[in-house]
């Protein structure tokens, strides 16, 4: 629990370094035209409606009994544990992947890029099938990981991870690579020929010039991971303590107990709520 | 200046395309319900002729048979089409109770049957029209030597059951408990398909899952009968629904389903007569 909030502090803590561009412009934001604001603020209630319903049919009166249960706890310490690790999985692979995009032109660049985006298209459920025939006991890869050192990934918690890092790995690496655009490669270039290798450039430079966009998309990948259903229940399948996470137990619980989904997906939502008004000061406005 | 302007219209174009779905979308809801009214009230009158369409939500393990019998059924009776909706009988049963426009429900369980009769959302009693036994799915030639559900306690054996919520896994529950057995398995899987996915994908050594699935499945997995089974046979009662849009086509698939003929067909694909 405490090292999914640690991280996005973390993650938070780097933008306060970053350029603060929204508190310029606040003057120009008087007198939204009718065709713009009424279709927003449809939006804006087509989003919250929902989550209205859920706050208004909550079995407030049975609440405490459905949370005291200690499935309940185990479940989203598993979400923050695994949802923290997707996303330092995500950093170490993504933000490189995002730079090589970016920064250097090789043959087919816009086909592989198209190819990092495919786990956003992908259902999930693909994703978990495909991911068992690459790295499961008789995957691709798995067999020989089996073979070689006895690793099994399906049925893991580690599972649980690479389900979780291969749908939401995509988030930050677009949000990465689109901050690298944006950044002008000058500063490089003018550390380039003041001697810096380019992989100090890399790190003294662009790191910190990027800072804001790895933050925003580690909250992303981070967000998208805590909520990932499809790929885990079939990669990971489902077990408690182990495998299931809290998407997977709001979906059982949804079968017999629809109550007790209810009461799960309040605990999620309160916790992505909690993490999000942590990062409100610093991401936030800096976003706006 | 034209870069923007392209952008401005591809924009347009992308809002108009998600516009024109969510039109066709609600199209297709007030079509299906305002049509299927007048036909409704038409056809109870007149039952010698069928017409319109039969929507049938049944339990994933009779996806199968259930779709050989909606083609029979089309044929005995030009103009008429099944729609199928599969899937676990709880899903099922919630989306009925929440107002999802069907004719016929099949569960796999009396349990799931209850949520739609507890509401009163079903016409009559329900009748049981076959029942099913478990079976224990193992790799092609069972190379861990499974013989009865003992073995599956084995350890280092890499079990999957379903989960206790969905019928597959309440039946596997009273079978080990009849025999008090101790099962830890790897997985509980959301339904009965998925369970038996996991043999195929030969990612789980055995699962606890219907004769039905180990039949459909053909070679890919082998199956091994277990006396406990008997203790846990699990029953599918079927059910007219109180709104069905097309109550007279549907009584005549039920019909169809109880019928001789339908129970052959039922009984080919692996399920015990009621």
């Amino acid at each position: 629990m405490t090292t999914g909030l640690d991280t996005s502090d973390a993650a938070a803590d780097t933008l306060t370094g970053g350029p603060r561009r929204g508190r310029v412009r606040k003057g120009t934001r008087r007198g939204a035209p009718l065709p713009l604001l009424l279709p927003a603020l449809v939006g804006l209630a087509f989003l919250l409606l929902p989550l209205v319903a859920l706050l208004v049919r909550a079995p407030w009166r049975s609440l405490p009994d459905q949370l005291t249960s200690p499935e309940v706890w185990q479940a989203l310490q598993l979400s923050l544990v695994t949802a923290t690790a997707a996303t330092a999985v995500s950093l170490v692979l993504g933000v490189p992947l995002a730079w090589l995009l970016a920064r250097t032109d090789f043959p087919g660049r816009g086909f592989v890029r198209a190819l990092v985006t495919l786990p956003l298209v992908l259902p999930p459920v693909v994703g978990g099938v495909a991911l068992l025939l690459a790295l499961g006991r008789n995957g691709i890869v798995g067999q020989w990981l089996d073979s070689a050192f006895g690793i099994t990934l399906p049925f893991t918690t580690a599972g649980v991870i690479v389900a979780e890092a291969f749908v939401a790995m995509p988030f930050l690496v677009i949000s990465v690579e689109g901050t690298l655009r944006a950044a002008d490669p000058r500063y490089e270039e003018a550390a380039l020929t003041l001697g810096a290798s380019r992989f100090t450039a890399f790190r003294r430079v662009t790191l910190p010039l990027i800072a804001p966009g790895i933050a925003a998309g580690s909250v992303l990948a981070w967000a998208r991971a805590l909520g990932e259903f499809g790929a885990t229940i079939t990669f990971a399948g489902n077990f408690p303590g182990r495998t299931q996470t809290m998407p997977l137990a709001v979906y059982l619980a949804l079968q017999n107990d629809p109550a007790a989904a209810i009461a799960l997906s309040l605990v999620l939502l309160a916790v992505s709520i909690a993490v999000l008004a942590g990062l409100r000061d610093r991401w936030m406005t800096a976003a706006s | 200046m034209t870069r923007t302007a392209r952008r401005t219209r591809r924009t347009l174009q992308v809002a108009g395309a998600g516009a024109a779905a969510l039109l066709a979308l609600s199209a297709c809801s007030s079509s299906s319900d305002s049509s299927a009214k007048p036909d409704s009230s038409a056809s109870a009158k007149d039952t010698s002729k069928l017409s319109g369409t039969v929507t049938v939500f049944a339990a994933a393990s009779l996806k199968e048979s259930f779709t050989t019998l909606g083609k029979e059924f089309e044929k005995a009776h030009p103009g008429t089409k099944v729609t199928f909706s599969f899937g676990g009988s709880d899903t099922l049963a919630a989306s009925i109770t929440g107002g999802a426009p069907a004719d016929v429900f099949a569960a796999a369980s009396p349990k799931t049957m209850a949520i739609v009769t507890d509401k009163s959302d079903a016409l009559g009693t329900p009748a049981t029209f076959v029942r099913n036994q478990l079976e224990i799915a193992t790799l092609p030639g069972n190379p861990d030597k499974v013989t009865s559900l003992k073995d599956l306690t084995k350890s280092g054996l890499k079990v999957v059951l379903c989960d206790k919520t969905v019928p597959c896994g309440a039946a596997a529950q009273k079978a080990l408990d009849a025999s008090s057995l101790k099962l830890t398995p790897v997985s509980y899987e959301q339904d009965v398909k998925s369970a038996l996915t996991k043999v195929e994908l030969k990612e789980a050594d055995a699962a606890v899952v219907y004769k039905t699935d180990v039949k459909a499945a053909g070679d890919k997995v082998e199956g091994v009968e277990f006396p406990e089974s008997a203790k846990a046979i699990n029953a599918y009662p079927i059910a007219l629904l109180k709104d069905a849009p097309n109550a007279a086509a549907a009584k005549a698939f039920i019909e169809l389903v109880k019928s001789a003929e339908g129970q052959k067909v039922l009984t080919a694909a692996g399920f015990l007569k009621p």
